[in-house]
């Protein structure tokens, strides 16, 4: 097969928030860079993001970054990097206002200014009460800001390769980063991508799990990738649960409707969520509220013939607000859920929404591994942002409207660290180890060769089905030690899983098993790292380990694909500049 | 559960082996917990990994599935099972280069998309904090910003069949009057000028598919109403 050779500065991986980001900082200042995306930019998943983005503007009442750190350390669990967490509520405002800047169609306060809504977890005064922090554009935020970025990079004549899949990470002898192999879709054709820097934006691994919010793109590409390299990925047992998928459908209900006074009910129409957070109530953090709806299921006051349902009852609102603040919710209410929220409340479950792990990385976005004692080593020329990314700024769990501020604070700060790099090391581009592309096309090879495998979407069925029986809101320890052994029985049968469609132009069917081949890494350390963290802390919540154990495990996961093997990083327990905010019992 | 099956006529073409396209005849077997067409395509899938098309979130912003339903351009993941009765009809977008089965080529429509600077322009230095903007300022951009860039519209216009190279479309002037109506924008006279043209415009001949189809019930021909009286305005 012949093979391409292109050569740039660098090359992004991923083209939703953070990947556009990066690209941003990389095209205006000159980098010759190259974004590969398996879809185009506007359908990245950052486009289903609802309620809004986390900065402490205070345009509607006091706020203060350190308030904003506070909240997100103890979202966290405090699992979080302090020195991470510090650095993104301190640039929270200025990538907030610079993407207002790009034109981005906030909603506005009366004094013109960008409106803000209360959301979960995000409280005045280190925890007192709920403060409105969240930028939003209706609640269509991330669609918003997905285009204003897309819309930027236009204007900044970004070079797009799109539909184009990323295979394989090429690395050097020094275990440096050096480039990608991608394939073009429409031709089946394959491109070595040799740059001086790699950022990874490649999204989430919430497709693993059966009922997702995620859609069907986010299979852990970068995730799969990483692991194959022989990286390390990090602390993927922490799942982030959405209270509120609709139910069924598994369509997300932005945690903005509780925000603008959405409550959540049980069977016998009881606000429940005054008995397990009497402050916070509806906005507790995602797994409090997940785990108090699981527990309203599980003891019998769960709504509907089966009793498997939690109520969002947003009728007693004025219909105004749901018009001007909550058109697209209504939109999808009618659409997957048969109501309308006006008159009737939303059938709403706890649904697989975000992986708070990812290719561990420091704050300037620079990928880290442990080596020789050093457990924060840089690996040369390799930067993940956004969702595939752990910086780590959510930690445990992570609080809603952090997920775009970190793609707009990492995309941003990977892309500065990549023109600080490129600028100190001017040299040319290192020389690619012989055959870089082989172990991408002995994974096609594979894949053509096959006969009689079994069918690729059987097998994803598998591993989805393993990871929602096995691995949910709350891990038990027989169904986890199941769940590692099938786990691992589905990641047989990934390898021996086969295609019939052959073609070379536009193969959906190739694609999907080169996804599955990132999905069942990723798969693997999220049940690994669970069955392995013998306690609970925000979203690991272990029925035979109930409490946080700061002593055994404050710690990060680190999980390599080579033999399961599990170590270990420190977490940053000092800020940048403030005091450590100390470890206490979490309770909203 | 109750299941039932749906029949399918669908347009298949494969570069790579076919002479030319030809009509699938397929089956499959829905049940209750299938809502849209596209939950139905990916059971067709799963029977014949070869059938192609483009998908992704499943619940109507990102998109990616658009498609000719029964003759009508729609998203296949906000298309209720429940309305489809008979054989169901499934057609690439209309009028753009077919790359294979229900994947078409969109160079073409996303040229337009780009040809009309589809970025606010503002030459001031960047104030320290937002731009302000009233509430009523704000909702002058609702009913644009929305566009998910489906193609839909654009594809179910005549005018734009005749001639997507010079015609932008509607889901292009959506777009371009987006950054007119925006009071942060300071371009509205470069973008007038821009579209001020026998073609790229005045193409438009208010058709309406464009009104009649698109899945997030937008009205591209209100925008290009609003464009057209700008410059009616502008020239007196």
């Amino acid at each position: 097969m012949k093979i391409t050779q292109r050569t740039f500065d660098a090359v992004i991986v991923g083209a939703g928030g953070a990947g556009l980001r990066s690209a941003i900082q990389l095209s205006e200042s000159g980098l010759k860079t190259a974004v590969i995306t398996k879809v185009f930019p506007t359908r990245s998943h950052t486009v289903a993001a609802q309620g809004g983005v986390a900065a402490s503007l205070g345009n509607s009442e006091e706020d203060h970054w350190h308030w904003h750190m506070y909240d997100t350390v103890k979202g966290s669990d405090w699992l979080g990097d302090q020195d991470a967490i510090e650095f993104m509520c301190r640039k929270a405002n200025e990538v907030v206002i610079e993407l207002e800047h790009y034109g981005m169609p906030f909603d506005r306060t009366d004094a013109g200014k960008i409106y803000q809504r209360p959301f979960g977890g995000h409280m005045s005064n280190f925890g007192e009460k709920p403060v409105r922090r969240a930028c939003a554009a209706a609640d269509r935020t991330g669609h918003a800001m997905l285009h204003a970025l897309y819309q930027r990079n236009v204007r900044a004549n970004t070079q797009f390769f799109v539909e184009w899949m990323a295979l394989d990470l090429i690395r050097g002898a020094e275990g440096e980063v050096l480039g990608v192999v991608a394939m073009e879709m429409e031709t089946g054709e394959i491109s070595i991508f040799q740059a001086k820097a790699t950022i990874f934006a490649t999204g989430g691994s919430g497709r693993m799990f059966y009922s997702s919010t995620n859609a069907f793109i986010n299979t852990g590409d970068g995730l799969g990738m990483t692991a194959r390299a022989g990286l390390p990925i990090q602390d993927m047992e922490f799942f982030q649960f959405h209270p509120t998928g609709v139910y069924g459908a598994g369509v997300l209900i932005t945690e903005g409707v509780r925000g603008e006074g959405g409550i959540l009910r049980n069977s016998a129409g009881e606000r429940f969520m005054e008995r397990y957070a009497p402050n916070a109530k509806d906005l507790a953090s995602r797994d409090v509220v997940s785990r108090a709806m699981a527990t309203e299921i599980k003891e019998g006051r769960g709504c509907g013939p089966n009793r498997d349902h939690v109520l969002l009852d947003l009728s007693h609102l004025d219909p105004k607000v749901i018009m001007q603040r909550l058109p697209g919710i209504r939109e999808i209410s009618i659409q997957f859920a048969g109501v309308d929220p006006i008159r009737e409340p939303i059938p709403v479950v706890p649904t697989a929404h975000y992986q708070m792990g990812g290719i561990p990385t420091h704050y300037s976005g620079r990928v880290v591994a442990p080596r020789d004692g050093d457990p924060d080593a840089i690996v040369p020329g390799f930067y993940a942002a956004g969702e595939c990314a752990c910086a780590s700024v959510h930690g445990a769990n992570r609080l809603g409207t952090n997920s775009l501020l970190d793609l707009l604070v990492f995309g941003k700060s990977a892309g500065d660290s990549v023109i600080e790099d490129v600028a100190s090391h001017p040299k040319s581009l290192p020389d690619l180890p012989a055959n870089a592309a082989d172990y991408s096309l002995s994974r096609l090879a594979r894949l053509d060769g096959q006969v009689d495998g079994e069918s690729v979407h059987e097998v994803q069925l598998a591993l989805r089905r393993t990871m929602q029986d096995h691995c949910g809101v709350f891990r038990f320890p027989d169904l986890l030690k199941e769940g590692v052994s099938e786990i691992m029985a589905v990641a047989e049968r990934v390898g021996r899983s086969g295609i019939k469609d052959k073609s070379k132009v536009f193969n959906t069917a190739r694609i999907e098993a080169l996804e599955l081949d990132n999905l069942i890494e990723a798969a693997k350390a999220t049940m690994i790292g669970a069955a392995t963290r013998q306690e609970s802390r925000g979203a690991q919540a272990r029925a035979d380990f109930p409490e946080r154990d700061d002593i055994n495990w404050l710690k990060h996961t680190l999980w390599y694909r080579e033999d399961n093997r599990i170590d270990s990083r420190p977490v940053h327990l000092k800020p940048l500049t403030v005091d450590t905010i100390e470890l206490k019992k979490r309770t909203y | 559960m109750t299941t039932r099956t749906i029949q399918f006529k669908i347009y298949r073409y494969d570069p790579d082996k076919d002479a030319k396209p030809y009509m699938q005849d397929i089956s499959v077997e829905v049940d209750s917990a299938d809502r849209k067409l596209l939950d139905a395509m990916v059971k067709l899938k799963a029977k014949d990994d070869s059938l192609s098309f483009r998908r992704s979130c499943r619940e109507g912003v990102c998109g990616s599935d658009a498609l000719n339903i029964n003759g009508k351009n729609g998203l296949a993941c906000l298309t209720d099972l429940k309305s489809l009765s008979g054989t169901v009809v499934l057609r690439p977008l209309p009028g753009l280069p077919i790359i294979r089965d229900l994947i078409v080529d969109m160079t073409q429509f996303f040229k337009q998309y780009h040809s009309i600077k589809p970025y606010l322009i503002n030459n001031d230095p960047p104030p320290e904090t937002e731009r302000l903007q009233t509430p009523e300022e704000r909702d002058e951009l609702n009913g644009l910003y929305e566009c998910i860039l489906c193609a839909c519209c654009s594809t179910a216009c005549p005018s734009f069949w005749w001639n997507p190279d010079k015609y932008v479309g509607p889901a292009g002037l959506l777009q371009a009057y987006r950054f007119i109506a925006d009071t942060r924008d300071q371009a509205t006279s470069e973008r007038l000028d821009n579209l001020e043209d026998p073609y790229r415009l005045f193409r438009c001949h208010s058709i309406m598919n464009c009104v009649d189809t698109c899945p997030k019930g937008l009205n591209p021909m209100r925008a290009i109403g609003k464009i057209k009286d700008a410059m009616v305005r502008r020239a007196v």
